[in-house]
């Protein structure tokens, strides 16, 4: 699959959810470039894990998009897992939880 | 001119009869969106070949064998690869585990091990054939669960040494005996241990801790005294910003007796006496760093920085312990390296496809190599070099 029908697919799915009215294409690229290189380093690069648990969207079976979305802005206190509030804004971080949840990266 | 000159390179490399080549300034650096490896050469500053095939190559790091030939690759996917530089060649793969995070070579290069997350252990390797020698898991707790093992360097006297992430432990492993590993644990260590590293004399081993302040050490020369902590003082009480990217504790920058390491979650490179282990200083960095490496001959120390600060390398003066230069390669400096004897270093420039090569006198950028999210660069002289 190229990257071009995910990032087609990825707007026919996550419209209904309104988060993309205020995400500018570009910036999807930049949160796109963010979830595979920089999650990606303690996630693995394909999500299946590494210093943190695997997130492919089998694993997230039955956990919410809000939920998702929460623990990314706000980390999981205790482990190795960042807020990443600073650096994202909630529709951002929804945007991120809905590609979690539903594609293979 | 380059384009001949890059297909002479890749003639005699890929015929080893035509012309005889050492190994000595050669190197690679991992591409990690396209499981390959770039094969490049430091007198001149040229990528001469590719060798791919790879698997996931997020955080993959490499040892060389000891005749500086062969690079084992340690992928995150648990592939361990040998890469034959000088005939640009996949000599040798095995899929060793689901996960895994590092590696080391012995001393007497007849042995590779690999630290793995899952299932969390240690796995030795027969370095010619990628046999299985020896499988360490990781145990711990009354439960025998298995934790995540981070910090695997080699050490004198046959020995490998990690530390357990979830278990708060150090192990030594004794392979002089290959088919009767002998292990000595250390517990309680302090919480989360992220890395570690092994002075270059092979004599001290240090774990970072992620989950509480200060450094745990261990005297190779003297295991009865057990492990100690330092800096236990450091940024106690103080709130830590996130995390958004581990340190990483590799090689040893040392200039005198001064050791320089990266704090967690602050915005400082930590000063260490060596000679007392106290806390000789704190300098104010632009961001939270992640590498924090000395030039060969000690004189200045390279650093670059986690999200959203990744765009930047700052130099330190060891002598001053001042900032002399502040660089921006651009987005997603990831590593560095510095040619054997310093005089210029190799940045990867994961953002922005390339590799860079600065002169570390003049900090001019020399050449710019295109690149697929580049991460760690590794050059041969590591072949010959307790802890790398």
């Amino acid at each position: 699959m190229t990257r071009s029908f995910w990032l087609a697919l990825s707007f026919l799915v996550a419209a209904p959810l309104g988060a993309n009215d205020s995400i500018s294409s570009s910036r999807q690229a930049d949160l796109r470039n963010l979830l595979i290189q920089d999650c990606g380093s303690c996630h693995g690069l394909q999500m299946k894990g590494g210093l943190g648990p695997a997130l492919l969207p089998r694993m997230l079976q039955g956990k919410s998009a809000e939920y998702l979305s929460r623990v990314i802005l706000d980390g999981r206190p205790g482990t190795a897992m960042p807020p990443w509030r600073s650096l994202l804004t909630p529709v951002e971080a929804r945007w991120m939880a809905d590609r979690l949840l539903q594609e293979d990266l | 001119m380059r384009g001949i000159l890059l297909s002479f390179l890749a003639f005699m490399l890929l015929n080893p009869a035509a012309a005889a080549r050492g190994t000595g300034d050669l190197g690679l650096f991992i591409e990690r969106a396209s499981s390959s490896v770039q094969i490049v050469e430091t007198s001149g500053n040229t990528s001469i070949a590719s060798v791919d095939g790879l698997g996931d190559l997020s955080h993959a790091s490499v040892v060389y064998s000891r005749d500086a030939r062969y690079a084992y690759v340690f992928g995150r996917d648990g592939g361990l690869s040998k890469v034959d530089i000088l005939d640009a060649k996949l000599s040798g793969r095995t899929l060793q585990s689901g996960n895994s995070i590092g590696g080391a070579i012995s001393q007497d290069g007849r042995l590779v091990a690999v630290s793995n997350y899952k299932p969390g252990g240690v796995k030795v390797f027969n370095a010619d054939t990628l046999e299985l020698v020896a499988d360490i898991p990781a145990t711990y707790g009354s439960n025998q669960q298995r934790s995540k093992v981070i910090g695997l360097v080699d050490a004198p006297g046959h020995k490998f040494v990690f530390s357990l992430w979830d278990a708060d432990e150090i192990w030594v492993l004794d392979m002089s005996q290959q088919t009767r590993p002998e292990i000595q644990k250390f517990k309680a260590i302090g919480r989360n241990p992220y890395d570690a590293l092994i002075t270059s004399d092979g004599r001290y081993y240090i774990a970072g801790l992620f989950g509480e302040d200060g450094m745990a050490l261990l005297d190779l020369w003297n295991l009865a005294a057990g492990v100690k902590r330092i800096l236990p003082n450091y940024g106690r009480g103080e709130q830590k910003l996130p995390v958004y990217k581990m340190p990483h504790l590799e090689g040893w920058a040392v200039a005198g007796d001064l050791a320089f390491v990266p704090a967690v979650g602050r915005h400082e490179v930590l000063v260490i006496n060596m000679r007392d282990w106290q806390e000789a200083g704190r300098i104010k960095v632009h961001g939270q760093p992640i590498f924090v490496m000395a030039r060969p001959d000690g004189r200045q120390v390279w650093v670059n920085f986690a999200l959203p600060d990744n765009d930047t390398i700052q130099v330190i003066d060891t002598q001053s312990l001042e900032i002399v230069r502040q660089l921006k390669p651009g987005k997603g400096v990831l590593h560095m390296e510095f040619e054997p004897r310093g005089e210029e270093v190799w940045l990867s420039v994961r953002d922005e496809g390339r590799v860079e090569v600065y002169d570390t006198h003049t900090f001019e950028r020399k050449t710019s190599i295109p690149a697929s999210k580049p991460s760690g660069i590794f050059f041969t002289a590591r072949a010959h070099r307790i802890g790398l």
